[in-house]
């Protein structure tokens, strides 16, 4: 289950809204072990493509660094389709490398809808799991 | 010669849980070798089936993604810390 507040997934929809036709994608940092989403960190989509996404190298060395000093890690990794579905693709599947982190999909398909949904991803097989709102 | 490697949460069922190892080489390439011998599996994970750095997976020496720097030539030395970030990535495919 992911828990979450409605200002974070706001600011996922947001971002997604923005940077439409291009898959928008970010983090949101937590403490260790402690599964709470709490710091967003929108990212550059360095692809910057409607159907494909990737950190840069340099940008995600800086975050990764800068949530070790201060005790976090990745709770969520998020990130936009733009034309399909919010469900994780193969190459989603394929590169989904932090075992603990919640893998959230919106998709920007629609004007009315986002279809935020979660995901654990691990070796190489996905579970959906329910998402909880916190006002 | 001891240069410092930071080992991602994904690849640490290689290193026994550890977060940091020790290795040595003069290249990141012979660094890599030697993580190897000392970690047997984890070459596979950072070189791909033509011994090149893996498409998505981020190496840094120090502060620098080693693809700007020199790839598996990248000279490395006792006091650098050599990085690995699976890089974060996906698609609509």
């Amino acid at each position: 289950m992911l828990t979450i507040s409605r200002e974070l997934v706001d600011k996922i929809i947001a971002h997604a809204r923005k940077d439409h036709p291009d898959e928008a994608c970010g983090v949101i940092a937590g403490p260790v072990g402690g599964d709470r989403p709490e710091r967003f960190i929108p990212m550059e989509n360095a692809a910057r493509s409607p159907t494909f996404y990737e950190f840069d190298s340099q940008e995600q060395l800086r975050v990764w660094r800068e949530m070790d000093d201060r005790d976090e890690e990745p709770v969520v990794i998020y990130h936009s389709h733009t034309m399909t579905e919010a469900y994780p693709s193969r190459t989603d599947v394929s590169y989904a490398n932090e075992p603990n982190a919640h893998y959230v999909l919106v998709s920007t398909r629609q004007e009315d809808t986002e279809e935020f949904r979660s995901y654990r991803i691990l070796d190489g097989s996905v579970s959906e799991e329910p998402v909880d709102i916190v006002e | 010669m001891a240069i410092e490697v930071r080992i991602p949460t994904i690849l640490r069922n290689y290193t026994g849980g550890a977060k940091v190892v020790e290795g040595s080489g003069s290249t990141l390439g012979e660094l890599i070798k030697n993580l190897d011998a000392a970690h047997a599996g984890i070459g596979d994970r950072l070189l791909d089936g033509e011994e090149k750095l893996r498409r998505f997976v981020n190496v840094y020496k120090n502060d620098e993604d080693v693809r700007f720097l020199g790839g598996l030539e990248t000279p490395v030395a006792d006091g650098d810390t050599v990085t690995v970030l699976p890089a974060v990535a996906g698609g609509s495919r």
